[in-house]
């Protein structure tokens, strides 16, 4: 696990409301740690935050646009493994 | 440098409204946005026309400008000198992306054509200012390591260069041909203050004349003399670790498969489970008999007919 970051600093730092931080957790997209009442995503997770912040802000989409599309994106990188899994074994 | 139609690109008529180029823009954006596309070359330059044609049509001036000089755009030189006055005073708005595995470099002032910098000038990505300085994070760098089947029944480490700087990586047992490690902070250095992107390795395993693998199971193939096959005895089998006698079974088959259980590859990332060998017999028919080898066979069918009457 990597190191923690404080969900208000990323709020601040990115300019976005806390509550859609907060909804991206409720919707099961972000885990989040709470030590001493301060919520923290891991420094892994961030790369993924960033995205759907991303999502957010320059295409307008709505957390359950956000969730079906990191759903879908788990499943093309899935596709992509066993593609490379299969080319592989064809190499054989 | 060829003129670019910013309408066309975009999919909107010339007399398209600020709310049509908006809805054209976020339209296609949804579509080839590199979140939406990883590992799509094709559509992250896909996306880069699109922010360099929106960036244009939804900022009057700019727009104003590519409407009146458009294909004639080396002849607007006086309305230029008067733009890049503006713009010094516009804050640069660009995204905090800057980077992913297929390397797609966002999409700032230095990442628009040249007929964009041309009319726009370098600091042309100007555009709606969020209010503060963008820290931006370093690009991602990607990289492929040629490696030898053998290099991956051990977890090892390996001396790389990258942007001139010495970096030892480890390198886990068991990585497949085509998978990607990230080196997290081994990318391009961060600017204002950002941090620096990740580094991808792709592992390129070459082909073993040896070892065929699937997974973690390795296959080999090895030749089988006839007269062991039929009176059993043993024989060297060549592995990742080493050369091994294994025994072979009295009146064994051609094609016969046996298991060398724990001479595969390991797991990656879990040393302790590996996968099997397995070496298929290939009975070699002897060549070149003499006389006397051929009487004995002759003897030996003789005594096969008897045996089966």
């Amino acid at each position: 696990m990597g190191n923690l970051i404080a969900t208000t600093e990323i709020s601040t730092y990115h300019e976005v409301e806390y509550s859609f931080i907060s909804s991206l957790n409720e919707a099961g997209l972000l885990d989040f740690e709470i030590i001493d009442q301060t919520t923290f995503i891991t420094t892994d997770d961030l790369q993924k935050l960033e995205k759907m912040i991303r999502m957010h802000h320059e295409l307008e989409i709505n957390i359950p646009g956000i969730e079906a599309i990191m759903h879908l994106l788990q499943r093309v990188e899935q596709m992509q493994d066993e593609l490379r899994t299969l080319r592989n074994r064809h190499r054989s | 440098m060829a003129f670019i139609d910013y309408y066309q690109i975009l999919g909107i008529a010339k007399s398209a409204t600020d709310k049509d180029v908006k809805n054209a823009y976020r339209k296609l954006a949804r579509k080839y946005h590199p979140d939406l596309n990883p590992n799509d070359a094709e559509a992250n330059k896909k996306f880069q026309q699109l922010n360099e044609a929106n960036e244009v049509l939804s900022d009057p001036e700019k727009r104003k400008k590519y409407d009146k000089y458009g294909e004639n755009w080396e002849r607007g030189e006086e309305y230029e000198k008067y733009t890049r006055q503006q713009q010094q005073q516009t804050n640069s708005r660009q995204s905090s992306y800057a980077g992913n595995s297929s390397g797609f470099d966002g999409f700032g002032g230095d990442d628009f054509s040249d007929f964009f910098q041309s009319m726009f000038g370098q600091g042309g990505g100007g555009g709606s200012a969020r209010g503060r300085q963008t820290k931006y994070r370093g690009q991602d760098l990607n990289a492929e390591l040629p490696m030898e089947l053998k290099e991956t029944a051990e977890t090892h480490k390996q001396a790389l260069t990258v942007n001139g700087k010495n970096i030892r990586i480890n390198i886990p047992a068991g990585v497949e041909n085509g998978q990607t490690i990230k080196i997290a902070g081994h990318g391009n250095a961060g600017a204002n203050g950002g941090p620096a992107g990740d580094l991808f390795i792709t592992f390129v395993i070459a082909e073993d004349s040896h070892f065929k693998r699937d997974g973690n199971n390795l296959f080999t193939t090895v030749k089988l003399d006839v007269y062991t096959a039929i009176l059993g005895g043993e024989v060297t089998v060549e592995t990742l670790s080493g050369k091994v006698k294994i025994k072979v079974k009295p009146e064994t088959q051609n094609g016969t498969k046996v298991k060398l259980k724990g001479k595969g590859l390991p797991f990656y990332k879990k040393e302790n489970e590996v996968g099997d060998l397995y070496v298929t017999y290939d009975i070699q028919i002897p060549v070149n008999l003499t006389e006397k080898q051929k009487s004995l066979v002759e003897e030996l069918k003789t005594e096969s007919e008897k045996a089966k009457v």
